[in-house]
């Protein structure tokens, strides 16, 4: 709240001590300079979108052909009606498997995270760069033997198994986000409440609960946000059955051929669940990026 | 499984001898409740991310291709002394460093840029930040194909289509077309990524200067400090921690980066990084063995780097819990 208060303070403050046209002109400039990088970033995404409600013919035009009349064919290619492949499954996948995952994650990293922050164990710094450092294990490291135990258990194209993989993927993130959440909540008002006789549920409930939500809800967005864009994984270990959105992609462009608006329109589609989360939370992202450093 | 029971058969006579209750020489009770709730993430990362990583190492010792079932056994340091004697592997290691500094260089530094923009008030701030944030937010693989066919095609990318219209404002017809993946394959790939993670180097480094507290930014201006000053002896040592903790985040990531040389390139043209040869020898020629000993490189050299991040991480820390 304060941090997001602060740089307004601070440049009406500035607006009156600086005062002159000239800084006022140079503020107008800035201004404008960081619109004209926004505007350069979302261009390939805006020329995606454009690109995806085009027809194939409007979509090849060289040069681009902007004003080209507008039409949904590609987004009903990729809704099968074209192809005879459903996303359907792929995108229920993806869903299954990123929301599990996420609620793994959870589980098991928000008890980690109170053992290692309001009561902290001896050594406990130790255990936070075990976890860190799993993060810098290459995950094509210990992809092989995953997959031979999984082909021999007959696990292979199974959704759960990807959802234990990427719980391990974003578990460690978690626990350091959550930690740094969990930290904030003062122990001496837990202290207090203990003594005036209230037990660890309702310390729960009341105090730690009200601190900590924004955090979890940070943490499971990036852990969603992760897990939906993974590919290698979902890529050696699913198939036919079990295949994710992103595995999908892949290989709707392959069978199609070339043809950029039905492509762009798959990548929108596939995009969307993942972009409507984050500009949702933009606030809560960025918490979460810095590990829960800024409140 | 092993531990538990081995650890018993330690403590048994000492129990036995005592005649005490036998949880006697185990900790207090409270250290106990304060590990339980660890416990179950850390047997959790510990089954699913060391356990296969020992099984890498054993199989980087075997002959064993899955093309080959009949000839598999012991193979000694045969699989390192190929992986290392293989060019490719070398050009892989090589590509992996560059690809990993170009990208997270340029992006903290773009990043930078956009988050001091950014900092600043002016109109449309929030919608500016949204389209910022875009490119992070995309599918990694959609944005691969997004660069690879709608901007990077030769014949209909949105590349040379502005070169094509470019040049016809002054009645040219013959604009360059180049293919772009094949004239600067690593640049193209590149340029994709950075697109990709400026947007998360700008959030965290945005973050940082929203964290700096603004009335000794306002100290320093009344007695007299330039824009200039206030950035380098404020500002800038502020948001060291923040520079450090992006640029870690982002190493981590692209080194392990796949989805963008799989879609664009498929490695070729001395884009492959390790993550994607590993993949290859495993995935398509099925070399277990050697893919193996490959992983077990990629993950020495991933320590070095790392033991360097950590250290970095471990300074913040301490400065975080001082």
């Amino acid at each position: 709240m304060t941090a997001a208060a602060a740089p307004t303070l601070r440049t009406a403050r500035t607006a009156r001590t600086a005062g002159g046209t000239r800084a006022r002109r140079g503020s107008a400039l800035l201004g404008l300079l960081a619109w004209l990088c926004g505007v350069a970033f979302f261009l390939p995404f805006a020329w995606m979108l454009l690109t995806s409600l085009h027809s194939e013919q409007d979509a090849a035009a060289n040069p681009p052909h902007l004003g080209a009349a507008l039409t949904l064919h590609g987004y009903r290619e990729f809704f099968g009606s074209g192809t005879g492949v459903s996303p359907w499954p792929p995108l229920v996948n993806s869903l299954t498997a990123s929301l599990a995952a996420t609620l793994l994650v959870l589980v098991l990293a928000t008890p980690a995270a109170y053992a290692l922050s309001i009561k902290p164990v001896r050594k406990w710094t130790d255990v936070m760069f075990f976890f860190l450092s799993t993060k810098m294990l290459p995950a094509v490291a210990g992809l092989l033997p995953v997959y031979l135990i999984a082909k021999n258990a007959g696990l292979l194209d199974n959704i759960w198994l990807l959802v234990i993989l990427y719980t391990s993927m974003n578990l460690p993130i978690a626990v350091w986000m959550m930690r740094s959440f969990l930290a904030d909540v003062p122990v001496a008002i837990i202290e207090a409440a203990s003594i005036d006789g209230a037990g660890l549920p309702t310390v729960l409930v009341r105090i730690v609960a009200p601190v900590v939500m924004p955090g979890i809800a940070a943490t499971a967005l990036i852990s969603f946000i992760f897990s939906w864009n993974e590919l290698l994984f979902a890529r050696v270990l699913t198939g036919v059955v079990a295949g994710t959105a992103p595995v999908f992609l892949t290989g709707f462009v392959t069978s199609q051929g070339l043809f950029l608006a039905k492509v762009c329109a798959a990548a929108v589609c596939i995009s969307l669940p993942v972009l409507a989360a984050g500009f949702a939370a933009q606030d809560k992202l960025v918490q979460g990026l810095s590990l829960g450093a800024v409140k | 499984m092993t531990t538990p029971s081995i650890t018993r058969r330690i403590r048994a006579p000492q129990a036995g001898r005592r005649t005490a209750s036998p949880t006697a020489p185990l900790p207090p009770r409270g250290a106990w409740a304060r590990r339980a709730p660890l416990l179950p993430a850390l047997l959790f990362m510990i089954v699913v991310t060391q356990l296969p990583f020992v099984g890498t190492l054993v199989i980087s010792f075997m002959r064993w291709n899955a093309l080959d079932p009949g000839d598999r056994g012991l193979a000694g340091f045969q699989n390192y002394k190929t992986a290392f004697t293989d060019p490719d592997l070398r050009s892989s290691m090589t590509t992996t460093v560059v690809l990993t500094v170009a990208v997270v260089m340029v992006s903290l530094v773009l990043g930078l840029g956009l988050a001091l923009l950014m900092d600043r008030k002016f109109l449309g701030r929030g919608v500016v930040r949204t389209m910022l944030i875009t490119p992070f937010l995309v599918v990694p693989v959609a944005s691969a194909l997004l660069w690879k066919h709608a901007l990077y095609n030769t014949s209909y990318g949105l590349i040379n289509g502005s070169l094509t219209w470019l040049w016809s404002l002054f009645g040219s017809h013959d604009a360059p077309q180049p293919d772009w993946l094949s004239v600067a394959p690593l640049l193209s790939v590149e340029a994709s990524l950075v697109w990709q993670w400026t947007p998360f180097m700008m959030l965290i480094l945005l973050a940082g200067l929203q964290s700096r507290p603004a009335d000794i930014t306002e100290a320093a201006r009344v007695d007299g400090a330039g824009a200039w000053q206030i950035f380098r002896y404020l500002t800038f040592p502020h948001l060291r921690r923040y520079l450090e903790l992006a640029a870690l985040l982002g190493t981590v990531y692209v080194v392990q980066n796949f989805d963008a040389v799989f879609t664009l390139t498929s490695g070729g043209l001395g884009t492959a990084n390790l993550p994607y040869t590993v993949y290859t020898t495993f995935y398509q020629a099925h070399d277990y063995g050697q893919a193996s000993a490959q992983g077990v490189i990629v993950v020495a050299l991933s320590i070095i780097v790392a033991t360097f991040a950590l250290r970095t991480v471990s300074s913040l820390f301490r400065e975080e819990t001082r």
